[in-house]
C-alpha cells in the first residue's frame, strides 16, 4: 500500500514537472524551427538586401526578397496604435484608479474585459464596414484601408491591456504616499501627478511596452483594414503591410521549399525577435517596480 | 491654568461617521482650545483616528463613508467655508508609520511650501532650518540636508515628518499614533519637540500609549465604541476619572 502510495507521488511528480517545462520546450522548439527555416532565405538574399531591401515581390523572377517596407508598415502601424492607446489607457487606468466612484469603476472595469473579450476579427470587420468608409469620406482620400485605420483598431485592442496593467501598478502605489501628501495640502490633481505618476511609473511603462506587444503581433484586423500594399509608407493615410499580414496572406501561397517560403519564415522571426525584446524590456520594468 | 477662559480652536458639534453600515463615530461634541494638547486615547475601533482624519478631511476619499454633524476651524465650518487643500495646510498632520518622499531631506521639506508655489529659495532655505530646528532634527541632519530621507532612522524619519508638516506652518497638527514605531528615546524626542511646538500650535494627539497622553496631554479625551466616554484635564482623567470605564481602561482591564 505505501509503496503504490510512494510510485503515485512519483508519477504525479514528473508529470507535474513535465507541464512545468513543456511551455520553454515549446519555445525552444518553435524558435528553432524558425531559425532552420528562416536562415535558409540567406540562400537567395544577403542579411543586408533582406533587412534593408525596398522591393517586396516575391514571386518574381528573380524574387525581390527585401521586407523593409513590411518593417516600416509594422512600425508606422504600431507607432500610430501606441499615440492613440497609451494616453487614453494611462488616463483610463488613473480614472478607474483613483478617480471613479466605486460604481463606475465596477461599470468601467467590465467594459474594459468585454473589449479585451472582442476576437479581433470581429473588429476587424467593424473596422471594415465602419471605421473605413468614415476615413475615406471625412479625410477625403482615395481609399480608406490606411495605416490610420490600422492604428485605430490596433489602439482598440491595446487598450484593455494598457489600463489593466496600468491600473494595477497605481493601486500598488503605497497609500501613505497619497495621503502624506494630501496631508501637506496637495490638491488630488498634485497628488496624482507628483506622487502616484512617479511611484507608479515602471508599473505604467511596462504596460505601455505590453501594450506595443499586443499589437505588434496583432494580425487579423490589421490585414482587414491596411489595404496590404507593400510599399515604403510616408504617411499614416497610405495603405501600408504589416509583417505579420504578409505572413498570413502568403503562407499558403507559397510552395515549400521556394525562396518565398523561406523567406516568410525568416519574416515570423524578424516579429519574434521583435516582440520578444518588448515583451523582455517589460519584464525589466515590471520586475523593476516590484522591487522598490 | 484656568481652561474656562481658553477660546476653542476647533469646535466639533454633533459629529457622526458611518463606514457603510458601520458606525465608526457616534454624536461627537467637544472643543479642541488653542494652544492645548488633547490626547486622545481609547481601544481599537473607538473611533479615535476616524476622528482625526474629520479634522482635515483625510476621510473624504473613503468609499461609502456618510458624515453629518459639524467641525469649524476658528468659527470657520471645514465642509463649506474652507477648500479642502488649504484646510488641510493649516491643520496639518503626523501619521502613525514616517513616509519620507523618495528624495532628499531639503526635497522633503520644501515639498509642501513648493506644492503651494513658493520659489524663493532663501526663502526656502529658512523654512528647511526652523521647521527642522522645531522638530530637534537639526544639529542630527545639517551637514547632509541633501542627502536622502530614506537613509534617516525610524525616529529621525518621523522627526523628519513633523519637519515637513511645520513647513506649511500649521495653526494645528494632529499626531495619528506618532511614536507606535519608535524607540523610548526617539519617542522622548518627538514628544519634546509637540511640547515645544504647543506654544505656538494646537495639537490634537491620538495615542494607544496612555502614559503618554499622561506625559504631554493638557487635556484627555477617552473614546469608547464611537462615543466620547468623557473628556477633562489630564490629571483629573488619570487620577479621578468621572466615568468607571475610563478607570477600567487606564489601568489596563480592557483594551
Amino acid at each position: 500500500m505505501a509503496g503504490f502510495r510512494k510510485v503515485k507521488e512519483f508519477v504525479i511528480e514528473k508529470l507535474i514537472f513535465a507541464s512545468g517545462i513543456a511551455s520553454i520546450i515549446f519555445v525552444a522548439l518553435i524558435f528553432i524551427f524558425l531559425l532552420s527555416e528562416g536562415v535558409s532565405v540567406l540562400k537567395s538574399t544577403s542579411l543586408g538586401a533582406f533587412l534593408g531591401g525596398r522591393f517586396w515581390y516575391p514571386i518574381s523572377d528573380p524574387p525581390k526578397l527585401g521586407i523593409l517596407p513590411l518593417i516600416l508598415g509594422s512600425l508606422l502601424v504600431t507607432a500610430g496604435a501606441i499615440v492613440l492607446a497609451v494616453p487614453l489607457g494611462i488616463g483610463a487606468a488613473f480614472y478607474i484608479a483613483d478617480v471613479a466612484p466605486a460604481k463606475i469603476r465596477s461599470l468601467l472595469k467590465s467594459g474594459v474585459e468585454v473589449l479585451a473579450a472582442i476576437p479581433s476579427v470581429v473588429l476587424g470587420f467593424l473596422g471594415i464596414t465602419l471605421l473605413v468608409p468614415f476615413l475615406k469620406h471625412t479625410l477625403g482620400l482615395p481609399t480608406g484601408l490606411t495605416a490610420l485605420a490600422g492604428s485605430i483598431m490596433l489602439a482598440f485592442m491595446a487598450l484593455p491591456t494598457i489600463i489593466t496593467i496600468a491600473e494595477d501598478a497605481i493601486n500598488a502605489v503605497p497609500r501613505e504616499y497619497k495621503e502624506g501628501a494630501l496631508a501637506l495640502g496637495a490638491t488630488h490633481w498634485q497628488t496624482l501627478t507628483r506622487v502616484i505618476i512617479y511611484g507608479a511609473m515602471p508599473g505604467i511603462i511596462a504596460a505601455s511596452m505590453l501594450g506595443i506587444g499586443r499589437v505588434i503581433g496583432e494580425t487579423m484586423a490589421v490585414m482587414m483594414v491596411t489595404g496590404n500594399a507593400a510599399v515604403i509608407p510616408t504617411s499614416l493615410l497610405q495603405p501600408v503591410r504589416t509583417l505579420t499580414a504578409t505572413i498570413a496572406a502568403e503562407m499558403g501561397e507559397a510552395a515549400k521549399g521556394s525562396p518565398h517560403y523561406f523567406a516568410l519564415f525568416a519574416v515570423g522571426l524578424v516579429l519574434f525577435l521583435i516582440s520578444f525584446l518588448i515583451n523582455l524590456t517589460a519584464d525589466l520594468f515590471l520586475n523593476r517596480g516590484k522591487k522598490r | 491654568m484656568n481652561n474656562q477662559i481658553c477660546k476653542a480652536k476647533i469646535e466639533v458639534k454633533n459629529l457622526t461617521i458611518h463606514f457603510g453600515k458601520v458606525r465608526a463615530l457616534h454624536d461627537l461634541s467637544l472643543d479642541v482650545r488653542a494652544n492645548e494638547i488633547l490626547s486622545v486615547i481609547g481601544p481599537a475601533n473607538s473611533g479615535k483616528t476616524s476622528f482625526l482624519r474629520s479634522l482635515n478631511r483625510l476621510n473624504d476619499f473613503e468609499p461609502h463613508i456618510r458624515i453629518s454633524g459639524s467641525v469649524r476651524l476658528d468659527g470657520l465650518d471645514i465642509r463649506t467655508d474652507i477648500e479642502a487643500e488649504d484646510l488641510r495646510k493649516r491643520v496639518g498632520m503626523i501619521f502613525a508609520l514616517p513616509i519620507p518622499l523618495p528624495r532628499s531631506i531639503y526635497d522633503n521639506i520644501t515639498y509642501g511650501p513648493r506644492l503651494a508655489g513658493l520659489r524663493d529659495r532663501a526663502a526656502l532655505d529658512r523654512i528647511v532650518e526652523d521647521s527642522l530646528k522645531a522638530a530637534f532634527l537639526w544639529d542630527e541632519v545639517k551637514d547632509r540636508l541633501r542627502s536622502s530621507a530614506q537613509k534617516l532612522s525610524g525616529g529621525q524619519q518621523q522627526r523628519l515628518c513633523i519637519a515637513r508638516t511645520l513647513a506649511l506652518r500649521p495653526e494645528v497638527i494632529l499626531f495619528d499614533e506618532p511614536c507606535s514605531g519608535l524607540d523610548p528615546i526617539s519617542t522622548a524626542k518627538v514628544e519634546e519637540s509637540m511640547l515645544e511646538l504647543r506654544k505656538d500650535q494646537t495639537i490634537v494627539l491620538v495615542t494607544n500609549n496612555t502614559k503618554q497622553a499622561a506625559r504631554v496631554g493638557t487635556r484627555t479625551a477617552f473614546f469608547l465604541m464611537g462615543e466620547l466616554v468623557e473628556i477633562d484635564a489630564t490629571e483629573k482623567i488619570f487620577t479621578a476619572p468621572r466615568d468607571p470605564r475610563t478607570n477600567d481602561y487606564i489601568v489596563g482591564r480592557f483594551g
